[in-house]
């Protein structure tokens, strides 16, 4: 965190200064670790054992929250008879598909939800259930589904009526469930796959278990580097179970915080960047299954949830109104028509590929310079040297912008510069001093920038080049009478203001304004009235447009409230008016849940809301996370759904059943609770099971993205080195803001690799010298600092070396002042199923002293590598290992250094 | 009685100045340091220094080498291995794997884990944190600066008066007065002073040296930023001169995310230094101590204090500077008496020859 974002980090020295407890668990040792109270190196890609290894020694010595976990999550609940965990089935859970590597979850589905969903929906839910059960969106096919749900809990069925076991001792409940499925994750067998001691780990458990309950809570802080793994959901998956068993969620300093915000990250999720999302979490529709907004609708809630999500006609509708204004009408669905439909699993990697396969014309690139910051940065290139048209928006004119005459490719003349058809144009672009707008930051806050100076000479804010864009595309169809450019011409499209130089200027303003939403006036709900004030105003009816639903309320009363800049000291602790926090200006979300089930704070050290009995509302220090008059003890109707379904003690509002959840029975891809499964890349066998990587991760079985062996396989031993990627403080991610600046380019100046001593010994790596870095993909050089911050670990009683890449360096680019190769052209593609997230934080590696071949040798030099650890295109790639006859190890174990 | 050449004074005062505002100051409290650099990188930004050089140290992190002309905030970053850790720490609870009661024990016994009160899980936090300690490595940061000594000795020998002391007390170089004759730079007992050399000069005002950027928004910096700045002439830190003028804080300081670097009245920070060093004693962190904090001390006390984590030495600095003028007036006082004794012989010899 201080490495990353070191701004944050000073209100982690400020906790420190009052007596907070840090401990740091990473791989290497950073400038986080220099400050921190312990520092806990473990195997890059091993965290799941760890996590694992807390949840265990947690409920071992059952030192959970018990009240909050009884009353607040899914503890208690009955899971189907026909669950089947990873022990059972050799590494799957039950419902998996080897054809297909997917699962078919419906056994993890609560006790009864099947009986329910067929007895609510009638034949549609018995057709369903006749080509796998279809009341889940992951028994779709495609895969693009997983990230939908990054901000909502999963539709299940039923899930407002399940059976309970408070007691927690029924053997189907979720309680004992999760208590077996972790019984293997003992400090035993952290030791032996993480390589962190026993005591270190134990003061770990320890210090987190002793800092929470009701007088105290701990919090999970995470860079989005923990997602990059090939099971990266299922880390923080990890760390949630954590968090739900002591009782550390909607209180006062626990949560998970995971350390987004640069450049608004989290804003670009929230009104999304991505291809599978719409604005606010709602889904992208699907072609051929979402014909109207009914079918459309029925994936993001079920008629028998609780909870908000089934409001969620109000919400898109809305947004259609926003978009298409008065053309959307109830006539016609409101343009729900107009909307794309996703074909299929469009990720940022698959378009990628599908540019080397030559599928794709033409790609933009805002702020974005995948040659360097992308994994398989070979790939990249290749990719955009197959475009018609590539247009660059960026401030410098960076690698991906002069890939075609100077990037890596060129030296190896696996490109010419003659015969690539790509058609570049560079735009240069805005910063955010130069533009009026707003970011988002981890906390979900909003926060106002003000425009400072003009922009130099031609560049121009994003919002400008597609306001521009738009109007122009918008002219030339005009005179279009076909129906496919009627979503295009029906947009509405009125933000422009006169600008200072006399061209129309769009007004981020009035973006704000619609993301907000208003009223609509008259019959035919074409007049703009006042702005909304939630989104709990939004209507289902087309009377109320918005942009996006989580942000509405951020103009509520016509002020811009993102621009709040109320000084900390003016205000309550929990500083509401400065800037501005989706939803409605919630601090803490799912925040009921720092009262107890009766609405009284846990404790008065962390008091944060509570039920006040005499005004008959919740009230406290934050904007309440809950129906504001609902009583503590309120019970529906069993059956009730939606947001009246909710119990007086349900917290979490936007899940099926109102509960946190342990055990997720919807909702993941690839499993229910987090398994530990080896990366894609290790040279360690998984002790779990035979199953050795995720048995559901995506692999693109292609001769440009070849794996090295893993585990046990022959030829592992030719990559016998863990390396894993990050950035430095000095630099910013692929390089565009820093490398292009004097005063931060001769602050880390050259590309370097990290290695211990020991390793430096082994292979003859001098400090300050060159190595080579080889994986299948290709080699690369780097400078090398020898240093303690690295150490070897010991694994499975071997000596495990970890190499450390920072990323910032590429080849090519106009005008950088510091170049070098790039660590992530040392990647392979291998994704997370539910987010399809690179796994770039864990692969393995040799390395050599000195610089690596140049020109045609280096190919040469990676193909033999290639060859003598014998990789095909299916090495690594095989998703189901079934219990193998040959378990040789291609390596022997040096000796057991524990035990 | 003015410009004395060693022991406590307010310099300002003592340099002629009238009403002066309270000695202005940093403290570098080091134990907070993140490296980040934010410092070194504000200092440019503000001062318009060049970039000064782009070659990996493999000095850690540090790339920035030292304090010189076009460097005048330098974050040094030391790497320090167990033993030496071990050593320097000698009040640190060292794990003889005897039998003890307590957290440690606690796995094997379910049972102690429930704490109920908020006491005990206090009580407990404290001797986990006590128990574990701290990793058997360190990594230490701090940003070094010109210390603006109460006696300087770069102002003491400058011949043109470039060199003056301010009315903050600090001490600035005027780069259209200095002559370039570098007297100050072995005057300097820290080496911060130094002369810009040629090859560091030729940049554009963003610093850039030779390098010419074919982005647009680049050949959009005014032409008169471009300068071939300062080549030859004596640099070092102002504390930001301008920005105190103007009664803004210096640009380290402000940029500072953790406040490591604190700006403020120098008697104050004196004051603020010795009660975290006592508060970081009190926490089990006896090797933190104050580096020119003491105005008894042979440079008469720094205007830039620093809190360190370890012996001066290890982070580069001189373990007990002195001002290198501090013999100036005993120097002048033998050599006078010296000059009197010959005149005194001579005097006597001719006196003698009468008799």
């Amino acid at each position: 965190m201080a490495e990353c974002h070191p701004v944050g980090f000073q209100w982690v020295m400020e906790a420190k200064a009052r007596g907070a407890r840090i401990i740091h668990i990473d791989p290497r040792f950073t400038r986080t670790s220099a400050l921190a109270d312990q520092h806990v190196p473990l195997r890059a890609g091993s965290d799941i054992v760890f996590l694992g290894g807390i949840v265990n020694y947690i409920l071992t010595n059952e030192s959970y929250f018990r009240d909050y976990v009884v009353a607040y999550t899914n503890a208690a609940t009955l899971v189907s008879d026909d669950f089947q965990d990873v022990d059972d089935l050799d590494g799957v859970f039950s419902g998996y598909d080897p054809e297909t590597g997917t699962y078919d979850s419906t056994s993890w589905a609560y006790k009864g939800a099947a009986e329910q969903a067929a007895a609510a929906n009638g034949e549609a839910a018995a057709s369903d259930s006749d080509d796998g059960g279809g009341d889940d969106i992951e028994s779709d096919e495609s895969q693009a589904s997983g990230h939908e749900l990054g901000g909502r809990g999963a539709s299940h069925e039923g899930a407002a009526q399940v059976h309970r076991d408070e007691t927690l001792e029924n053997p189907h409940c979720v309680f004992q469930v999760l208590k077996r499925h972790y019984t293997r994750y003992t400090p035993e067998m952290v030791e032996r796959m993480c390589g962190v001691s026993q005591d270190d780990f134990l003061a770990v458990c320890e210090a987190v278990t002793v800092n929470s309950g009701r007088e105290r809570t701990t919090a999970w802080v995470y860079s989005v580097g923990w997602t990059q793994h090939s099971v990266g959901v299922q880390y923080i998956r990890g760390a949630a179970i954590i968090q739900l068993l002591l009782g550390n969620m909607g209180r006062p300093g626990g949560g998970i915080l995971a350390l987004r915000g640069h450049a608004s990250i989290q804003g670009s999720t929230d009104i999304p960047t991505l291809f599978n999302i719409l604005p606010g979490y709602l889904p992208m529709p699907k072609a051929a299954e979402h014909d109207s907004l009914k079918e459309y609708l029925s994936t993001i809630s079920s008629d028998t949830q609780k909870g908000f999500w089934t409001e969620a006609r109000a919400y898109t509708v809305s947004l259609l109104k926003a978009w298409w204004g008065d053309a959307a009408t109830a006539d016609n669905e409101y343009c729900f028509d107009y909307l794309p439909r996703l074909s299929g699993d469009h990720g940022t990697y698959q378009t990628t590929m599908a540019m080397v396969d030559g599928l794709v014309e033409g790609y933009f690139l805002l702020g974005q310079n995948p040659a360097v910051g992308s994994a398989h940065g070979r790939m990249q290139r290749l990719g955009m040297s197959h475009l018609k048209w590539l247009v660059v928006r960026d401030f410098n004119l960076i690698e991906s912008a002069t890939f075609w005459k100077d990037g890596p490719e060129i030296a190896t003349g696996e490109l010419r510069t003659q015969d690539i058809g790509t058609e570049v144009f560079f735009f240069p672009a805005a910063s955010h001093v130069e533009k009026d707008g707003t970011f988002t930051q981890t906390q979900r806050m909003l926060q106002w920038h003000h425009q400072a100076v003009e922009p130099p000479g031609d560049a121009r804010s994003e919002l400008h080049f597609f306001y521009t864009l738009g109007k122009k595309i918008r002219q030339r169809l005009a005179a279009s009478a076909d129906e496919r450019d009627r979503p295009v011409l029906d947009l509405t499209w009125d933000y422009g203001v006169q600008g200072v130089d006399g061209g129309e200027e769009p007004s981020a303003d009035a973006v704000l304004r619609e993301i907000n939403g208003w009223h609509l006036t008259g019959e035919d709900h074409s007049g703009r009235g006042d702005l909304l004030s939630s989104f709990i105003e939004m209507k289902p009816d087309g009377s109320t447009a918005g942009g996006c639903w989580i942000y509405s309320g951020v103009y509520a009363g016509g002020v811009n409230h993102a621009a709040s800049r109320k000084p900390g000291q003016e205000q309550s602790w929990v500083a509401p008016e400065w800037g501005w926090a989706w939803p409605a200006n919630r601090r803490l979300l799912y925040n009921r849940a720092s009262a107890d089930p009766q609405g009284r704070p846990w404790s008065k050290r962390k008091a944060y809301v509570w039920w006040d009995e005499s005004s008959g509302k919740w009230t406290g220090h934050d904007v309440p996370d809950f129906p504001a008059t609902k009583d503590p003890a309120y019970r529906p109707e069993p059956g009730t759904a939606g947001p009246a379904g909710l119990a007086g003690d349900d917290p979490f509002i936007m899940q099926a059943d109102g509960k946190g959840w342990l055990f997720a029975p919807t909702g993941l891809l690839d499993g229910p609770m987090p398994a530990h499964y080896e990366p894609q890349e290790s040279p360690v066998r998984n002790p779990f099971y035979s199953q050795q990587a995720n048995p559901t991760r995506q692999v693109f079985k292609r001769k440009d993205n070849p794996s090295n062996p893993s585990g046990d396989r022959p030829g592992t031993d030719v990559f016998p080195f863990v390396f894993t990627t990050y950035r430095l403080t000095e630099h910013h991610t692929a390089g565009g803001m820093s490398r292009w600046s004097p005063y931060l380019a001769e602050l880390q100046p050259e590309f370097f690799c990290e290695v211990s001593p020991e390793l430096a010994r082994e292979r003859g790596l001098e400090n300050a010298g060159w190595a080579t870095i080889v994986t299948a993909r290709t080699a690369i050089e780097a400078r090398v600092l020898v240093t303690e911050r690295i150490r070897p670990l010991v694994i499975d009683g071997r000596q495990i070396h970890q190499i450390g890449l920072p990323y910032h360096w590429g080849v090519g680019g106009g005008g950088a002042i510091v170049s070098g190769d790039s660590a992530n052209d040392l990647l392979g593609l291998t994704l997370d199923p539910n987010v399809h997230i690179q796994e770039s934080k864990a692969s393995t590696c040799d390395i050599q002293p000195g610089r690596r071949p140049t020109g045609p040798a280096l190919l040469r030099f990676v193909e033999e590598y290639r060859s003598r650890a014998g990789i095909t295109v299916e090495t690594s790639n095989v998703l189901r290992n079934e219990p193998a006859s040959d378990n040789t190890p291609s390596s022997k174990p040096e000796g057991r250094a524990h035990e | 009685m003015s410009n004395r050449l060693f022991g406590p004074l307010d310099p300002a005062p003592d340099a002629g100045w009238q009403d002066a505002p309270a000695r202005k100051g940093f403290l570098t409290d080091t134990s907070i340091c993140i490296g980040c650099k934010a410092c070194e990188v504000a200092c440019k930004e503000w001062n318009a220094i060049p970039e000064d050089g782009l070659s990996l140290l493999g000095s850690s992190y540090d790339n920035t080498g030292s304090l010189g002309a076009s460097t005048w905030r330098h974050v040094a970053f030391i790497e320090q291995p167990m033993a030496s850790t071990r050593a320097t720490r000698p009040s640190v609870p060292v794990d003889l794997g005897m039998p003890s009661v307590g957290l440690r024990d606690a796995p094997q016994d379910p049972t102690s884990e429930q704490a109920t009160s908020a006491q005990a899980t206090d009580a407990q936090a404290t001797d986990a944190q006590a128990t574990t300690g701290k990793a058997d490595f360190r990594w230490l940061m701090s940003s070094d600066v010109c210390k603006h000594c109460t006696h300087a000795a770069c102002l003491d020998v400058c011949p043109t008066g470039s060199l003056f002391r301010t009315e903050f007390g600090t001490v600035v170089v005027q780069d259209d007065i200095c002559n370039g004759c570098g007297y100050c730079v072995p005057a300097c007992p820290f080496g911060v002073i130094e002369r810009r050399t040629d090859d560091a000069a030729r940049v554009d005002g963003s610093g850039l040296r030779t390098i010419v950027n074919k982005v647009k928004r680049v050949d959009k910096v005014p032409e008169k930023r471009v300068r071939d700045k300062n080549v030859g002439i004596a640099q070092k830190c102002t504390l930001c001169y301008d920005r105190l003028s103007a009664g803004n804080t210096p640009a380290c300081a402000q940029a500072c995310p953790t406040q490591s670097i604190q700006f403020g009245d120098v008697d104050e920070l004196r004051e603020r230094a010795q009660v975290r060093m006592e508060q970081l004693h009190a926490q089990g962190v006896p090797e933190a101590r104050l580096y020119g904090a003491d105005p008894g001390d042979g440079i008469g006390g720094a205007g830039a204090m620093f809190l360190l984590l370890d012996e001066p030495e290890v982070y580069g600095l001189p373990p007990d500077p002195v001002v290198t003028t501090k013999d100036l007036a005993a120097m002048w006082r033998k050599a006078g008496l010296a000059a009197l004794a010959m005149l005194g012989g001579a005097a006597v010899s001719f006196l003698g020859g009468r008799s």
